[in-house]
């Protein structure tokens, strides 16, 4: 991918795995081309170093971009699908939609003890967003990447088009679950109720401070293991395509190595197919099952 | 692990999805969806209590025939009763008018040889005694044998 130098497969898998950012980069600061700013400026990173060094403040256009677009997507199609929807006989789209909803509706209403008009959409969004996001996963590693460097006529163009291979997007929707699960604990239990909670279980008044740092790490376990483990799985399934597609496609001769890596990267896309699924439903369960937790007293 | 802004990207996408999700998505798929679950459990309902109806309507058309059939059954009866009277009664009409009429002609033909008789006997008389005049050749004196006369018209 990376034009001019020797492609090795070291550099594609680490160029593969590097975002397209969008950040600033300050005054003075020497561009991966040798290039010195002249002042500060709103670019897109060339490397993974200048990536690191825009700091906070920083986009990955590439998975956001996907991660918007996919959202929209399911709005659309879930929006025409709700808006058309009368209650006689549904049929196909429309079918398959409701099918979805009521599974998911389902699920809620097992799990959630309390009535919350807004779990439903919450565990509805949160499943299908993951999973379209995940299906990005199944295209082919290089296409897109390719025809954004065919498009934008930029051959070294960094662009990750799964965006639960990036965890800040996994992470801000697990962030997302957990200020709910705040709001919603305090909202039912108050905030005494609460802070109760986390200082006088499991081992009562006496180990308050144990108490605070176990049930602590114990709520604050629930947004990072919800995150790391889509981005875990994605992750690894990326990179196992890219190793395919890098090992297979080096070490052996042109045809053999297109024919056996095709073959390679086809079995693990319909093992994949598994994953997509099970970590989106995994996502939407737990997200019920933390907020189930928070609306109840224990 | 390169954590920057679109982590703050993404939660505020997030929110405005689910946002979405809750109001223009989730309530009126499954608003309609109860609907339909309603509609349905009505129609099965409905399909059931036809099918009573129909098994009701059924027994109750089959007891109004049998009731039909039997009051056919009766009145055909007694058209027949009735028939058989009438033409009893026919009968007896007809015999009691063949014997006025017979009575009325047998005493009109007794009216009639009475009239003939009476005819006769008037006139007997006056051939008597033309018969006589023949006879004698001379005129008679009808009113000195009058009497005479009477006697043989007497014996008509």
């Amino acid at each position: 991918m990376a034009s001019g130098t020797e492609l090795t497969s070291n550099s594609y898998l680490q160029h593969h795995l590097q975002n397209l950012v969008l950040g600033k980069l300050p005054e003075g600061y020497e561009r991966a081309d040798g290039h010195a700013l002249e002042q500060a400026t709103w670019t897109l990173a060339h490397s993974p170093k200048e990536a690191v060094d825009m700091g906070f403040w920083s986009f990955n256009v590439d998975t956001l971009g996907w991660s918007i677009f996919l959202g929209m997507v399911f709005c659309f199609f879930f929006h025409r699908v709700a808006k058309k929807s009368h209650s006689g006989a549904p049929s196909g789209f429309s079918n398959l939609i409701e099918m979805i909803v009521e599974f998911v509706n389902k699920n809620v209403n097992d799990i959630m003890s309390v009535k919350n008009p807004l779990i439903g959409p919450l565990a509805l969004t949160i499943f299908i967003w993951v999973t379209l996001m995940n299906t990005m996963d199944i295209v082919p590693v290089d296409l897109l990447p390719l025809i954004a460097q065919f498009v934008t006529g930029d051959s070294h163009l960094y662009f990750k088009v799964v965006p639960t291979t990036d965890p800040n997007i996994t992470f801000g929707m697990s962030i997302g679950v957990f200020i709910l699960i705040v709001y919603y604990s305090i909202k039912m239990k108050g905030v005494g109720g609460f802070v109760g909670e986390l200082a006088f279980q499991p081992f009562g008044k006496y180990m308050i401070p144990f108490n605070l740092l176990l049930e602590g790490i114990g709520l604050l376990a629930k947004p990072v293991s919800l995150a790391l483990r889509l981005f875990g799985n994605l992750y690894a399934g990326e990179l196992i395509f890219l190793l395919i597609a890098t090992l297979l496609g080096a070490a052996l001769p042109l045809f053999i190595g297109t024919f056996l890596g095709g073959a390679l990267q086809f079995v693990w896309a319909v093992f994949h197919i598994l994953i997509v699924l099970l970590q989106a439903f995994v996502f939407m369960m737990l997200t019920i099952v933390y907020l189930a937790m928070a609306h109840e007293h224990h | 692990m390169n954590f920057n802004a679109t982590l703050l990207g993404q939660l505020v996408t997030f929110a405005i999805f689910v946002w979405f999700t809750h109001k223009y998505v989730w309530p009126m798929l499954l608003s309609q969806m109860e609907e339909r679950e309603t509609r349905i459990a009505d129609g099965l309902a409905a399909a059931e209590q036809g099918q009573k109806d129909f098994a009701e309507a059924q027994e109750k058309s089959a007891a109004e025939i049998n009731k039909g059939k039997e009051q056919a059954a009766n009145i055909i009866s007694q058209a027949q009763k009735r028939h058989d009277e009438i033409v009893e009664e026919a009968k007896g009409d007809a015999k009691a008018e063949a014997d006025r009429i017979k009575e009325s002609a047998l005493s009109e033909i007794e009216q009639e040889k009475e009239k003939a008789r009476q005819e006769l006997r008037s006139q007997v008389a006056a051939l008597a005694v033309s018969g006589a005049e023949q006879i004698l050749m001379r005129e008679v004196d009808q009113n000195a044998h009058n009497e005479v006369l009477a006697k043989i018209s007497q014996q008509l």
